[in-house]
């Protein structure tokens, strides 16, 4: 794209990786007393946060804003 | 009592995005200074963010509920929606119709008609359209509203005003680029925040298998799991209908008129680099539309298997039930923890806000460029264009809230919006696709089909309504539920305008053949790509998709 717009990759990367983070130590937080929903033994928000999190890495790093 | 509860953390979440897309429009403001910057995101995002935003535009948080809520109610048969009522749609878009949108440097549906056909035409649907959407942006915000009243118990009026004023200033901010911006963010916000559903809901139930044995044992006797084999008499499926429905009325023309015509998805196209990209961006559509049902139709059905109080439907509702269209929230609230929670409730709200930015932001390019410009100010300069542009965002969005006001005083308006809607799309269809296709079609045959198609849907609308025992003419059987109604309405409707244009095109002067090129087939150039890697062509991924369409309606037949 012309004119140095930042992809809309990065900023999609951003917020993934910044919920991942949220979402995951939200997870951690309760990890000794999961909440009361069904399958909580799972620990969902421990993998499902570190997945955004990479994903939300990978994406700000393949598509920084560049020079 | 409110289905869901959020903590600290999902509070976090949703005022992060809100943060988030108020700081992209403002970012993207110094980039939208023209009216092709404006109005078409400058021309120059890729096939991948013209495809992700031409899908997420369609896939807003009403669809999201409603289909979630339609596939407890009818099973799978909601999944037509998705497959055969969407691809072969896009994939003919991408392949047939997107050259000619393309080459003609159109910026709206009702530009091409004004080329194509002359101002009759092209006034005709620029006024509908713009009415429509805007009627539509006003529903689509009360429904919000209400959805959020419903799940967290927020307060109507601060969701209108909330969520109505972010979108106002980032689309008036940013134009296209910010409506696509976001869209494509929302995209990945509601697949991350809903995937988790069909995830958990399956190692719940044991797999597939185990899902449809607790349906049958739900619901002993009916057949909730099966595509096409229970659609050879209307009584046989929850539907009310035939086969022919889904794939004349539905494949055939509504989404066909839907997905080709409708400016509010065709715009998000029209923005893309070049003409490759351009029938790209549908097929690289096609194919997410395809897996949507994974995070749509499999909640509701495995809403059928796990919930343990029966939804109901919203005009059957009292205290302590569930509505069909609550079956998603309901799912979300059965297995996501604070966090998680707080993810989906913002995919949700993303999609409201990404819908109606969608609807402002195509609303503000058809007022300016097709009823403004050519009607009240013909010569003016680009800036003020973009100028008029930016404020009737604004203006566009206080009529959307005004008609959400409205919208509240009127339980059934949304099924009268709709019905509204389907009037317009269907019609459509046939004057764009002859306009493309049949160089003998003529402006006087194009105004005059378009009004006939549209004039005689409103008419079978009203038929039925003031005698109900039209349906059996209309829709081939008394027991058609609206849905089965709406796709033999837009059936005729099409029909009749395809046969008025011929009528009238063959009795009145056709345009010069110099005059058509770049518009209709046969005397428009359009770039060969024979020194392009066959992985590379559109019409190699278009057979992709078609084979992978069905495959997928063997595997559920």
């Amino acid at each position: 794209m012309h004119r140095h717009l930042v992809p809309v990759w990065f900023f999609v990367g951003l917020l993934l990786a910044i919920y991942g983070v949220l979402i995951l130590g939200s997870g951690l937080a309760n990890l000794s007393h999961p909440p009361a929903t069904v399958l909580g033994n799972l620990h969902a928000p421990i993998w499902w946060g570190a997945v955004l999190a990479v994903v939300g890495v990978i994406y700000c790093v393949a598509f920084r804003p560049r020079n | 009592m409110n289905v869901i509860s959020l903590s600290n953390v999902d509070l976090a979440i949703i005022a992060l995005y809100f943060v988030a897309v108020l700081a992209i429009g403002f970012y993207l403001k110094r980039f939208a200074t023209s009216g092709e910057d404006f109005f078409l995101a400058g021309r120059e995002m890729t096939a991948w963010v013209a495809g992700l935003s031409f899908l997420s535009a369609n896939l807003g948080s009403l669809e999201l509920l409603g289909w979630a809520g339609s596939a407890y109610q009818y099973g799978i048969l909601a999944a037509h929606w998705y497959w055969v009522g969407a691809i072969p749609a896009m994939v003919f878009l991408g392949i047939v119709m997107m050259p000619f949108y393309y080459i003609s440097k159109t910026h709206s549906v009702p530009g091409y008609l004004q080329l194509r056909f002359g101002k009759g035409a092209s006034g005709l649907s620029a006024v509908t359209f713009a009415v429509m959407t805007i009627l539509m942006s006003g529903v689509n915000m009360y429904a919000m509203a209400v959805v959020m009243k419903v799940m967290l118990g927020w307060n109507i009026h601060y969701s209108i005003w909330v969520s109505s004023l972010t979108v106002g200033v980032y689309v008036a901010a940013g134009g296209l680029y910010s409506a696509i911006f976001n869209e494509v963010l929302q995209f990945f916000l509601i697949w991350f925040g809903a995937l988790l559903i069909p995830v958990l809901g399956l190692i719940e139930t044991g797999g597939w298998t185990g899902m449809v044995a607790r349906i049958q044992s739900n619901f002993p006797g009916q057949d909730f799991t099966h595509l096409w084999s229970t659609l050879g008499n209307p009584q046989d499926n929850p539907m009310g209908m035939h086969w022919t429905g889904i794939v004349f009325g539905l494949g055939a023309v509504l989404s066909m008129g839907y997905w080709t015509t409708d400016f509010l998805v065709v715009q998000r196209v029209l923005s893309a680099k070049d003409i490759r990209s351009a029938k790209m961006a549908p097929l690289i559509g096609s194919f997410f539309k395809m897996a949507v049902p994974l995070i749509v139709i499999l909640p509701g059905l495995l809403g059928l298997a796990v919930l343990p109080d029966k939804l109901v439907p919203e005009s059957a509702l009292q205290a302590g039930q569930h509505s069909y269209n609550e079956v998603l929230p309901l799912m979300l609230a059965r297995y996501m923890g604070p966090g998680l929670l707080g993810l989906g409730v913002t995919a949700l709200v993303a999609g409201f806000m990404a819908g109606m930015a969608g609807n402002v932001s195509a609303f503000a390019t058809v007022w300016t460029y097709d009823i403004y410009r050519p009607y009240i100010r013909k010569q003016a300069t680009d800036a003020h264009y973009v100028w008029m542009g930016r404020w009737c965002t604004l203006i566009g969005l206080f009529i959307s809230i005004a008609t959400a006001y409205v919208a509240m005083g009127f339980a059934s308006i949304m099924d009268y919006v709709q019905a509204l809607f389907s009037f317009f799309i269907a019609p459509l269809f046939g004057t764009v696709l002859l306009g493309m296709l049949w160089k003998r079609a003529t402006g006087p045959g194009g105004f005059w089909g378009l009004l006939a198609g549209v004039g005689s849907s409103v008419a079978m609308f009203f038929w039925v309504k003031f005698d109900p025992s039209a349906l059996a003419i209309i829709a081939l059987s008394a027991h058609a539920k609206p849905l089965a109604e709406d796709m033999y309405r837009a059936l005729w409707s099409c029909l009749i305008n395809v046969v008025v244009t011929v009528l009238v095109s063959l009795a009145t002067r056709p345009k010069p053949v110099a005059e058509l090129a770049g518009l209709v087939m046969g005397v428009t150039d359009i770039p060969k790509e024979r020194d392009v890697p066959w992985v590379h062509k559109p019409v190699f991924w278009a057979a992709v998709s078609i084979v992978l369409l069905l495959i997928l309606q063997w595997i559920f037949w």
